[in-house]
């Protein structure tokens, strides 16, 4: 029974999407009421699949597991199918409760029940409508969205592209999974496609990722060429992991470090992790919601889950598991800094992403197999709790712009200030996913998934990747609590802000509820030495029966504990003192051009292959393959063509055919009739002898040669 | 009789190809004419021979004779009043000049 | 070579050649008498072939009235041609030469058949050929109807020959 409700997860948003695209477009009530009835559709199905996966005693060894023979190859057959275990399990559960919270939130978000704008385009962002109240004065109040029910579409599409990947139990159909998103962040990230920063964001965002999805899509070809299928049950046998790992293969690795590095460049791209993570901040360009899907709850944790799921194949090469550590911890430092010096909003939590990915990576690539996870499913509900509260932010400051006037940057933080009193529930909110991400102790869900982390690393023995993630938490605190006190504290530093109020509740209500799971998630993974022994780490114990061996929890040490309250409380203390009291950019200390300019990797990526790219297309490709050769050649058929066209007619048809046979004819029989008309001669005694000679003839013919006797 | 039959009949036969010769050789119509008769003649010369070499009872051969003399007569008679017709008219008894219907 | 034979060898040469004679002769006036002549002979041939009435009818009508008739119709057409130029057309030696191949082709087709070579055989006694003849013409069983036909047809040509020489009465 479980078996058919994971197969038919991924179905509401999908059967959404056609309604939507091909039906309800106009009526943007309608859609959006699919679009949320399929995600709560799916939401429920998960809840019951869920819940089921948990009450099973040893769900790992009892993964609920249902495929088919799809492509028939020779003399066996490609599989398909679902499969949830324990990983799976509580990737649905976060998956469920993101991808609802943020479609109620998108109604609210994109102005549903507003008038339309005085001036909105299909394409732009929507910039107000002008209503007059009953005491005759002009207000302009925010206007909804143009392309309203599209954007539901796009979304349903991206829901259904994530359960797909999550519920699969092959790597076939997670690739489909992932390509489809792939599709969906393009699509949404260029929404606003009268924006060219839209376009290009899009662009960059599909071209960065496709990069990694090329190395993943020959990983693929390689597990299966090296071990005849692309099911997870029989990739992760033991005897076939113990063959992969035998086999040498490129570069000193052996297969499955191979495999594994090919695959993971995948996650590099997808999770944006450096040196890929150039797309994730300009996806900032779509609207919040998206970003909250694209880079929180679904896209970018499917990277992460992926590496996840492939950990038995990673863990077995001490390259590659050095190569995925080192790019975990680096990325995790590189974004926490850069993240210090930005202003607008999304931009610091979109580098605090990439960040927090980086935890995790460097969790797998230090073993921490289980921690991976658990921080992987606190991340999602805080940091979409984030992004959402930020829209929220936004959104009540493009509220107060509209009624002001004023033409300030809505996004920008500098902008901004006290609007804990303006916005309290949002205030509230964001303050509780903050201190998540900072790892507040306790009371948060990130103290103990970091933690986990913390613990597992140093135990592990990986002490420089300990000191980068440890260095990397305390940046995360400190500009965590810049953005808050920026935003929420002190005085309101423009109109716009002074005018910001509350959103509706369709924005609020889905903060509520990522807010209490962002304290309550995590301790579902307290270890076991915190009370005594007397709560187990249930999720340590559910998630690990995942792998065929159980890791085992690490021993108690002092010092990861230690450390990890240091940074998380004195980060926040440290952020907190030194911007209470900034209000313009110049006071910004941390505002340096290295950092604010992201290291300049835009630039050197643009000069290293954008350019070159571009030279190639145009210059190459454009003037010289398409327009001369290719354009050459088909010019050259054309001139043949007429050529032969016209030698046809000037040699063959008209002399031949026209003069010869039609004109021939006519002279012919012209000529003939007028040379044997002088037969008609009217003198009789000249038709006599004809007549006589011819009846000699005949005469002679019958008579002597007896013909026709 | 001791003549043979044949020598009657190649008799005839020389007769009607000599008024062969006049028809189509001589130009002047009344001359073609002349040659129509002799042919005529020639034809009954036949019908008679035959008449009497074969069955000199049978009275059809003779009886063949006469129609051709009748006809003969008439086809003169009406000929010469044609000659003579076309003579006023376009003044000419040369037969190669009465082509009016030709091309 | 009986004395009939030598008759009729004469004879058959004044046909003959008096049928050349009209084929050949300039004189249009002269052809129509060496008509005549050709014309006797051939009531001769038909007197040796004891066709009486018949030889007879060969002189009073063709010598006679056609002769004469040619006669007539050369006066009333005499203004041209009168004895000037060729009376053959120029290209008489077709004629000839076909004239030649049919008498060829005629004599070896008569040689040809056997039972022709016969000699004529007695006159039944007591035929009358002119009664004969006479009963033939008018007898129902027998060619009755030829003989009033061709009368009609005397009638037509009489008719006609005196419409179509008549003086237009313009």
């Amino acid at each position: 029974m479980t078996n058919w409700i994971i197969w038919l997860l991924p179905l509401p948003p999908l059967l959404a999407f056609f309604a939507i695209i091909l039906f309800t477009n106009k009526n943007k009530a309608l859609s959006h009421s699919i679009a949320v009835a399929a995600a709560g559709l799916s939401w429920l199905g998960s809840m019951i699949v869920f819940i089921s996966a948990v009450g099973t005693t040893g769900f790992g060894k009892h993964v609920f597991e249902s495929a088919i023979n799809w492509l028939p190859t020779g003399t066996t057959w490609l599989q398909i199918g679902v499969r949830v275990d324990p990983l799976s399990a509580v990737v649905l559960f976060f998956v469920a409760w993101t991808v609802l919270a943020i479609f109620v939130y998108s109604i609210g978000y994109h102005n549903f029940g507003q008038p339309k704008g005085d001036h909105d385009l299909p394409g732009l962002p929507p910039h107000g409508a002008t209503i007059t109240d009953e005491g005759g004065h002009n207000h302009v109040v925010p206007s909804i969205e143009p392309m309203y029910a599209r954007f539901f579409a796009f979304i349903s599409l991206f829901a259904f592209g994530m359960y797909t990947l999550v519920v699969s139990n092959n790597l076939l159909t997670l690739f489909v999974g992932w390509e489809i998103m792939g599709l969906c962040s393009y699509l949404l990230i260029g929404f606003w496609f009268g924006k060219k920063s839209a376009r290009d964001a899009a662009i960059k965002a599909f071209m960065t990722t496709r990069i990694g999805d090329v190395f993943m899509l020959l990983g693929i070809a390689f597990v299966y060429s090296a071990t005849g299928s692309l099911s997870y049950k029989d990739i992760f046998q033991p005897q076939v992991l113990q063959a992969l790992a035998g086999t040498p293969a490129f570069f000193g690795l052996s297969a499955a470090g191979m495999i594994g590095l090919l695959l993971f460049i995948g996650t590099v791209g997808k999770s944006a992790q450096w040196p890929l993570h150039v797309w994730l901040p300009d996806a900032m360009e779509g609207p919040t919601p998206v970003s909250a899907m694209i880079h929180a709850a679904t896209m970018v944790s499917a990277g992460v889950y992926m590496a996840i799921r492939i950990y038995p194949l990673l863990s077995l090469d001490v390259h590659t598991m050095t190569v995925v550590a080192f790019i975990g911890s680096f990325t995790a430092l590189f974004a926490a800094t850069i993240a210090v010096a930005q202003n607008d909003i999304k931009k610091v939590l979109a580098y605090s992403t990439i960040s927090q990915l980086g935890f995790m990576i460097a969790a797998l690539g230090v073993h921490a197999y289980v921690a991976a996870a658990f921080h992987l499913v606190t991340h999602a509900f805080f940091k979409a709790l984030l992004f959402l509260g930020s829209g929220s932010v936004i959104h009540g400051m493009e509220h107060g712009v509209l009624h002001t006037g004023e033409h300030v940057d809505a996004q920008d933080m500098f902008n901004m200030g006290g609007l804990r009193k303006k916005m309290p529930v949002t205030f509230w909110t964001f303050l509780i996913g903050g201190l998540a991400l900072s790892g507040f102790p306790v009371l948060t869900a990130g103290f103990w998934s970091k933690d986990a982390i913390f613990a597992e690393a140093f135990g592990n023995g990986y002490v420089l990747v300990f000191i980068v993630l440890a260095l990397a938490a305390f940046l995360t605190a400190f500009y965590t609590m810049r953005q808050i006190t920026l935003t929420f504290f002190g005085e309101a530093r423009t109109q716009a802000a002074e005018h910001a109020s509350e959103n509706k509740w369709t924005m609020t209500l889905p903060l509520v509820v990522l807010a209490i799971f962002a304290v309550g998630v995590g301790w579902v993974g307290m270890p076991a030495w915190f009370t005594g022994g007397l709560v187990p780490d249930w999720f340590h114990g559910f998630v690990g029966g995942t792998l065929t061996q159980a890791p085992e929890t690490t021993a108690f040490n002092w010092i990861p504990v230690a450390t990890s309250l240091v940074v998380a409380l004195g980060g926040l203390l440290c952020g907190w003192l030194a911007y209470r009291n900034v209000s313009v950019p110049a006071e910004d200390r941390l505002q340096i051009p290295l950092l604010k300019n992201k290291y300049y990797f835009d630039e050197i990526y643009a000069f290293l292959f954008v350019r070159p790219a571009g030279w190639i297309a145009e210059k190459f490709t454009l003037l010289y393959m398409d327009q001369v050769v290719i354009d050459g050649f088909l010019h050259s058929l054309a001139r043949f063509s007429l050529f032969l066209g016209h030698a046809f007619r000037n040699y063959f048809d008209k002399p031949v055919i026209n003069e010869f046979i039609g004109d021939g004819a006519g002279k012919t029989v012209k000529a003939s009739g007028f040379g044997l008309r002088k037969i008609q001669a009217g003198r009789i005694q000249y038709y006599m002898v004809v007549a006589l000679v011819i009846l000699a003839v005949f005469a002679f013919l019958v008579y002597f040669l007896k013909l026709g006797m | 009789m001791s003549i043979p039959l044949t020598w009657y009949l190649i008799l005839a036969a020389a007769l009607f190809c000599i008024g062969l010769y006049g028809v189509l050789s001589r130009k002047n119509a009344i001359a073609i004419l002349l040659g129509i008769e002799l042919m005529l003649n020639a034809v009954n010369i036949n019908l008679v021979a035959f008449w009497r070499y074969l069955n000199p009872a049978q009275m059809a051969g003779q009886a063949f004779a006469v129609i051709v003399f009748a006809v003969a007569a008439a086809e003169v008679a009406v000929g010469l009043a044609l000659i003579i017709s076309v003579y006023r008219r376009r003044k000419t008894v040369v037969a190669d000049e009465i082509d009016l219907m030709k091309w | 070579m009986t004395a009939e034979q030598i008759i009729f060898l004469l004879t058959g040469v004044l046909v003959l050649g008096s049928a050349f004679m009209v084929v050949t002769v300039r004189n249009l006036l002269h052809a129509a008498l060496w008509l005549v002549a050709s014309l006797f002979g051939v009531a001769v041939l038909y007197a040796i072939l004891q066709a009486n009435f018949l030889a007879v009818v060969q002189v009073v009508i063709y010598i006679g009235a056609i002769a004469i008739l040619f006669i007539f119709a050369v006066m009333l057409t005499r203004r041209q041609l009168l004895e000037s130029g060729r009376q053959t057309r120029s290209s008489w030696w077709i004629p000839a030469l076909l004239g030649l191949l049919i008498l060829i082709g005629l004599v070896s087709l008569i040689l040809s058949v056997p039972g022709l070579d016969r000699t004529a055989s007695a006159m039944p006694v007591g035929l009358d050929t002119v009664q004969a003849l006479g009963t033939a013409l008018v007898s129902p069983d027998a060619y009755v109807l030829p003989f009033e036909v061709a009368s009609v047809l005397m009638l037509a040509a009489l008719v006609g020959a005196v419409y179509v020489a008549s003086v237009d009465k313009k």
